[in-house]
Formats: structure tokens, sequence, C-alpha cells
């Protein structure tokens, strides 16, 4: 069954390195059209193996992929003409400058806009004339965006557009990605933060160990947490989990990863004025003193830690 | 071929181009440093008199006569275009030899006439022979030998027949040989190991554009290679050009095809720069030794004659030669290029058959 609404359709995908390493595990992916979809993962989960199967650049060793409604195998050359990619970590020719290098790349596609207008999308006009060995981490990933866009793709993949980069770069950067969005296309983006994942993507699947363990908006996959905020307590002597579950708003308790066996607590909790109060009252109840108190709003590295018990970045 | 394939092979041919010019020791390994070799090797083997040769006159030896040294010295002297003699030590005259820096040791005779003059050499050494013939003859001839038979010399220095009129054609090819395979080979492996070529194959850009346009920059480069070191030979050492110039300029454009089919072959499958340069070397230095860029190939042996005469550069070279020294015609060089020719197609084929896109 062909979904004509669907950007790509991607079902039991299998890829096996060397005959033993299981990069890619059964994974199933579907991804509307005009939607931002985020694949988010450690590194080593696998994100960039089924990205570049999906942009038929790696040849999977099972399954079945469609992109566009096509397969690679039988439409390459009318696909190349409708997507768009950046790999991870592009390198480009030293000594071409960006106006040089977009203008290389914009020949290679029938239609596409014009290198000015390339230019002005990723704010990259007042360094047309740098080569780009000169250019900084974010003005080098824009270039790479520019690149994708040489050929005004339907379908735009980006692995790690941000990794890298600092604060202002990644927030430029996501402005353009957002734009893009915004206009309509289909947009597939790997990362390994969390922020980026929640800001930019309609629908987000976690990887891990080449298999998609969880799907949905990230409001949904942090609903699953059961609270909006976290709290996670170290204290100087062993806790009750099973007690700390009944204090007043908190919805889940588990383990903390990195503190004392017993000791450290992860606790998703609504209404952080209500269960606060509650949770140290409890502690002070137990003769329990905390030596550590933080509170977040629960964000998809939660959600990672929660289905994994790992950390996402480690 | 349509518009956008034309627009397409422009910008790809300009990529090569710039990057290429826009990269200082490209530029000097291509152009400067073949010009340097042959000024260097031009100067080394300029024309002058030929040297005289070197002699040491031992002047310590106890059972000689008192002032037989400086009498043989004198006499050798007196011809300065002949021999150059320094009067030494036993043991200093034995190193001196050694060291090369003298091709034959004379001792004088015993006083008493028991051991005649003497000459210490190593025959082995083409100089020494030559050095001890003169040194023999100057000696003989002080002494009263008269030349059985009236002779005349008659010396030529025709230009064509010098070291540096060999050696131009030989380094024409040598660096059509190695600007192909680096220009070519390198720079792709290169493109690869750095994932631009990924890069380029997740657009639909035509792969055939893209190597076509590495060919098409090297015979770009040819125009520019070829005048530079022909007008250099012509203008610096009167190297002549005795064949249809037309001729020349199409074996050089079947060479520099030839080595960049081959700057394909070696790239077609290596990943990283190492192994992409160790194919380079593997292929140039035997032909660089082999083919007769600095001294001729048929000076090797007759069982490895067949291989070396197969070897696309001593084609290429020998075929230069003989058009530019000897001013043979496109008949006359049917066999080199018929070779040229078989290469070119065998690594193409094999190239295109071979090549990597992905990974």
């Amino acid at each position: 069954m062909i979904d004509g609404n669907l950007a790509i359709d991607c079902r039991g995908l299998v890829k096996v390195y060397d005959g033993k390493v299981r990069a890619v595990d059964g994974l199933d992916l579907q991804v509307r059209r005009g939607e931002c979809f985020g694949l988010l993962g450690p590194n080593g989960a696998g994100k960039t193996t089924t990205v570049e199967i999906l942009e038929g650049l790696n040849q999977p060793t099972d399954g079945d992929v469609r992109v566009l409604g096509r397969r690679w195998r039988d439409d390459e050359r009318a696909l190349r003409e409708r997507i768009g990619l950046s790999l991870q970590e592009t390198l480009f020719i030293d000594r071409l400058t960006v106006e040089e290098t977009l203008r290389l790349f914009r020949s290679f596609y029938t239609h596409g806009p014009s290198v000015d207008e390339l230019l002005a999308k990723v704010s990259l006009e007042e360094k047309r004339r740098a080569l780009t060995m000169k250019l900084s981490g974010g003005q080098k990933q824009r270039l790479a965006v520019g690149c994708a866009l040489a050929g005004d793709p339907e379908l735009l993949f980006l692995d790690e557009p941000t990794t890298g980069l600092d604060p202002q770069s990644r927030r430029q950067l996501w402005e353009v990605i957002a734009q893009l969005v915004r206009a309509g296309r289909t947009v597939v983006l790997t990362t390994h933060y969390m922020d980026e994942a929640e800001r930019l993507c309609d629908r987000v699947a976690v990887v891990d160990r080449g298999k998609v363990i969880a799907l949905g908006t990230p409001k949904e996959l942090i609903a699953t947490l059961g609270g909006s905020e976290v709290v996670e307590v170290v204290a100087d002597g062993a806790l009750d989990e099973g007690a700390l579950g009944h204090v007043d708003g908190v919805r889940g308790v588990r383990p903390l990863p990195d503190a004392p066996p017993g000791q450290g607590v992860t606790l998703n909790v609504d209404g952080l004025e209500v269960a606060l109060p509650a949770i140290l009252d409890a502690l002070r109840g137990w003769g329990r003193r905390p030596t550590v108190l933080r509170t977040h709003r629960a964000t998809l590295e939660d959600v990672f830690v929660h289905l994994t018990g790992r950390q996402l970045r480690d | 071929m349509t518009n956008a394939s034309l627009a397409q092979l422009r910008e790809l041919t300009l990529m090569r181009l710039r990057t290429f010019f826009r990269e200082p020791s490209a530029v000097f390994w291509t152009y400067g440093f073949p010009l340097l070799l042959t000024v260097a090797l031009g100067v080394a083997f300029r024309e002058r008199p030929p040297d005289p040769v070197e002699v040491a006159v031992v002047d310590d030896d106890a059972q000689a006569a008192p002032g037989a040294a400086a009498a043989l010295a004198r006499a050798l002297a007196a011809t300065p275009s002949e021999a150059h003699a320094t009067t030494l030590p036993r043991a200093a005259a034995e190193r001196a030899l050694f060291a090369g820096k003298v091709s034959v040791v004379v001792v004088p005779p015993s006083a008493s006439g028991d051991r005649p003059r003497t000459y210490l050499y190593d025959p082995q050494r083409p100089d020494a022979r030559l050095a001890e013939r003169i040194a023999d003859d100057l000696l003989q001839a002080a002494d009263g030998r008269r030349d059985a038979a009236p002779t005349r010399h008659e010396t030529t220095r025709a230009p064509g027949a010098r070291y540096v009129d060999f050696l131009l054609p030989g380094l024409i090819g040598f660096n059509l040989m190695s600007s192909g395979l680096w220009g070519v080979g390198y720079v792709l492996v290169e493109l690869r190991y750095r994932r631009q070529m990924k890069r380029f194959v997740a657009t639909p850009m035509r792969r055939g554009l893209f190597l076509l346009s590495f060919v098409l920059m090297r015979l770009v480069f040819l125009l520019i290679e070829l005048p530079t070191l022909l007008l250099f030979g012509a203008l610096a050492f009167g190297v002549p050009m005795r064949g249809s110039l037309p001729l020349l300029v199409g074996i050089a454009t079947l060479g520099s095809l030839v080595f960049a089919g081959m700057g394909l072959l070696v790239a077609s499958r290596a990943r990283n720069l190492a192994t992409v340069g160790g194919l380079i070397n593997l292929a140039t230095l035997p032909m660089t030794i082999a083919s007769g860029v600095f001294f001729a190939a048929s000076r090797f042996p007759e069982a490895v004659q067949p291989l070396i005469q197969a070897l696309p550069l001593t084609a290429l070279i020998d075929a230069m030669r003989a058009n530019m020294l000897e001013g043979a015609g496109l008949a006359d060089l049917a066999r080199p290029l018929a070779i040229l020719g078989a290469w070119g197609l065998v690594c193409f084929g094999a190239a295109l058959r071979l090549f990597r896109w992905h990974g």
C-alpha cells in the first residue's frame, strides 16, 4: 500500500556491517510530507546509517525503503533532483569561495533558486567571496544547508546540522531550518541534542541500538513521563523509592544514574510548587538530608533516560 | 550535449582549475620544478671544452730519483687542456684516488731502474681508463716517443646531439606523467577521502561529466605546460624542433590522456591518500628510471627491453625525441603511438569499470 502523504516510508530496515555489526536492526519509519521529523539518539545509535540509506548513499541489508513514493533502485536520478541533504561534518573544497561552491552545486540540478537567492536563504551574502576554508563552523553548516537547497528540494535531510556549534550559531541555523519548514518542505534531521529536536521537530523518533524505541510529538513523548517537571535528589543515605512514589505531585520514580546506589532518584512531578515542599518534608521525616537537589522542565533527554536507563550523551 | 550538461562541465572544470591555481605548491611542482630541473641540468652539461683529467704524482717514494716526481708533474702540466697534475705523498694520493678526486696516480720509476713508471687506477671507472691513457700518452711523448702515422682530428658540436637536447623531451614526458597521475589520481582520492565525492554523488550530477572534467583540466594544463617547456628549451638552450609542431602537440595530447586515464585507474579504488600515493609511486618510479627520461632506455639489458619498450612513458618519450630531434613523421611513429593508444584504452576501460563512487 502506497500512502501518497508519506515523504518516507521505510519498513523493516536492517543494515549489517561485515556480517556481524547490526547498525540498524529492523527499523520502521514513516515521515509525512511537510513535517519536520527528528531522529534523536546517542552517537552510534544507527541514525547516520539510517539516514544514508534513506538518502540512497548506502545499501540496506534488508527492508523496504520508499522515498517520495519511489525506490532508489528504480528512480535514482529523479530522486536526486528532488532531495537535498547535508552530510555529517561536511568538508568543502578549501580553495573555492562560497559563491563558487553554490554555483557548482546549482549546476548539478535542472531547477532551483539562483545563487543570490541561495546566499540570502542561508544569510551568507557577506561571505560570498570568502574561501570555504576561512569560514567559521556555523558559516560552514549554513553553506552546507545552502548546497542542500540548490535543487529546491521537496525533501531535505540534515545530519547533525548543529553538532559542535556555539549557541549563537545554533540558534541562527535553527532559524534557517524553521523557515524551510514554514515554507512547506519536508525535513528529516538527526541530532543528539534534545532541545534542538523539541524546538524544531513536529515529530521525533527516539532511536537506540538500531531501533525506534519511541515515536511521537515532543509533547507526547514528554507526557509519557507522567509529569512536566523533573526533580533529581541525592540524599546522605538510602532512599525508599516506593514511598517517594506516594508523595504529593510525584508521578514517577526511577534511580538517578551516576548517583551512589540507592541514594539518588529522579522524580517526575506535576506542580513543582506542591511537590517540592512535600518531597523535602518526606526526606526530613525519614531523617535524610539532600546533598544534591536539582529541578528542570522535563525534556526529551529525560524520555531517553527513562526508556534506556542511559544518558543521551555519554 | 545539452546546455545544462555544458554548464555542469564548465563548473566542474573551473573547480579544478581554481583549486589548482590557488594552491601555490601545486603550481610550483607542475611548472617551476621542471623548469628549475632543466636549468640545473642544462648548466651542469653546458657547452665547454672537455675537462682535463686529474692526475696525482707521488712525491715521497724512497726509491725514486730526487726531482723525478716534479719532472713528471711538469711534463703533464705542459698540456693543461689535457691533464691537471698535483704532487702528493703516496698515502694522500691513494686517498684522493679512492675519493674520486684524481682519476689516476703516477709513481715515478725507481732510480735503480728495476721498477718502471707505474700507474695506479681502477679500470672499472671509465674516467680512470681515459686518464691513464692520456697521462701515459703525454709522458711517453715527453720521453721522446714519436707517432707512427700522421693524424688529423676534427671535432663537431651539432645542436640536437647534446645532453640537454636529449633531456628536454624526457622531462616533458616525465612532467606529463607525474602531473597526470598526481593531478587526477591524487586529487580524486582526496575528494573521496574528504567525502566531497560522496556529497557530489548525492546530487543528480552526471558522473561521467565529473570524470571528464579531470581529463579536460589535464588538456588545459597541457596547453600551458608544453609551450612553457618547449619555449624555454628553444630560447635558453637552442633545443631544435625538427619535426612537425602539430604532430608534437598531438603526441603530447595522447600522452597526457593516457596518464590521465592511469590517474583515474589508480584512484578508482583507493580510499586514502597513503594508498594512492603508494600506487602512484609504484607506477611512476619504474618508468622514471627505465623509460629514458635521463638516459637512454637502450642502456638496459636486452632481456628487459620488450618490457621497457611497452611502457607508456618509453613510447611517449621515444615519439617526442624522434619528432623533435630527428624530425620523424606520423608514419615513423606508428609503433609508439599504437602503444600509447593501447595503454589509454586499457586504463580508461579498467578505471570506468572499477571506479568506486560510494564509501
